[in-house]
């Protein structure tokens, strides 16, 4: 492989985590990202999930990317994924029951998840199978994170703990709000305040050095 | 078998666990399409009635694998039978009557990825409901997404008119004022006995 190739691998995999990351940046995949991150585990494992449904589903539809004709690719797309989220809720149900039962129908519901789709219609069926992965790697690691960042705040100031760890002892009064629906989109709320805040400053200090 | 009442499912469906706003199912479309009332009540209705058909294809589907011994293959099986209901319901509307068809324009075919539908047609199968239970469910499911769609863009609307700080505009006001609406519909929640 040679450098040209090496940095396109790099920018590939890096932009998803940050500069195009499906939740904070495209907004896609809300469903999961609001319902199933009132706490850290959770998040972590519907991220994990979802990960190893994108990896998977790029890397065949990649791979068979000559092969299907354009008319009916979505239908394709969706039945290599209703596929590999099949395995994954089997998978969970007979290694994890207890995370299983209170992912419940989310983790179906993986399969119409936009940000899974989008990735196949938009990178995995114009590129080679090794790039499709790398794309598929940092999206779905860019989405976990996401996913783990609101998960972990909910978790805190929802029930005071993390990862089912007490943190603040018994004088902590929780925020029940917070593990309710509400805390979900006012979390991602705040997050998506935070970061545009965070863009519009550098923006700003960028022009008055330029 | 479940015995619920089929008022009781009604109820539970569009208020006290509204689809959007309860479960975040069908987040996409209510922060894609809640700009306009018109074009909201018209999504709200074309999902209700893909709803009703792909809920009722569910039911048999569900009683077919079943007979076969093969729950391994819901999961497709649902997708593919949404998928497929969608195309239908967009030719018949293309045929009666062009004008509806045309303004729905892309939110059509675009019904076939809200995980409300697919999220309905698993959580009936789950629950155990009949045939009758499930097309009050599917009806129940629909008038809540409506209606939660319907509040969205009039608080939407108004916000036109609002001065807004530059860092919330788009997207993080819509989710805060949904975060409320959220809030208030837990209310609802004393309805339940």
């Amino acid at each position: 492989m040679n450098s040209d190739e090496t940095s396109e691998g790099r920018n590939v995999l890096l932009k998803g985590l940050w500069k195009e990351n499906p939740v904070l940046v495209a907004v896609l995949g809300m469903c999961p990202a609001l319902a199933v991150t009132n706490s850290a585990i959770n998040a972590l494992a519907m991220g994990l999930a979802s990960l190893f449904v994108l990896m998977s589903s790029s890397f065949l539809v990649s791979l068979f990317r000559n092969l299907i004709p354009k008319q009916v690719r979505i239908t394709a797309y969706i039945v290599i994924i209703a596929t590999f989220v099949t395995i994954v809720d089997f998978l969970l149900a007979a290694y994890s029951p207890v995370i299983h039962k209170e992912l419940g129908a989310f983790i179906a519901l993986i399969v119409v998840n936009c940000l899974i789709l989008g990735r196949q219609e938009a990178f995995a069926s114009k590129n080679r199978p090794g790039m499709a992965l790398l794309d598929a790697l940092g999206m779905g690691l860019g989405f976990t994170g996401a996913l783990l960042a609101i998960g972990v705040i909910r978790e805190i100031l929802g029930s005071g703990s993390l990862f089912g760890i007490d943190l603040f002892g018994a004088n902590f009064e929780p925020w029940v709000i917070m593990v309710l629906p509400p805390g979900g989109f006012f979390t991602l709320g705040f997050l998506l305040l935070g970061i545009n805040w965070f863009t519009q400053r550098s923006i700003k200090e960028k022009e008055n050095h330029g | 078998m479940n015995e619920e009442p089929l008022w009781s499912i009604f109820i539970n469906a569009s208020l006290i666990n509204n689809f959007v706003l309860a479960y975040f199912l069908g987040i996409c479309p209510f922060l894609g399409v809640s700009g306009k009332i018109g074009t909201a009540s018209k999504m709200g209705g074309a999902v209700t009635f893909v709803m009703i058909i792909s809920s009722m294809a569910a039911y048999g589907l569900h009683g077919l694998l079943v007979a076969i011994n093969a729950p391994f293959l819901q999961l497709i099986s649902y997708i593919v039978v949404i998928a497929s209901t969608v195309q239908l319901v967009e030719m018949i509307i293309k045929k009666i009557s062009p004008e509806l068809f045309r303004a729905l324009g892309i939110f059509l075919p675009l019904i076939t990825t809200n995980c409300a539908i697919l999220g309905l047609a698993l959580f009936q199968t789950s629950k155990g409901y009949g045939f009758l239970q499930s097309f009050v469910y599917a009806l129940g499911a629909g008038a809540g997404f409506t209606l939660a769609l319907i509040l969205m863009a009039g608080i939407r609307e108004n916000l036109e008119f609002a001065q807004v700080p530059k860092v919330v505009k788009g997207t993080v006001i819509t989710l805060l004022a949904a975060g409320i609406l959220s809030l208030s519909f837990m209310g609802f929640s004393g309805l339940s006995g």
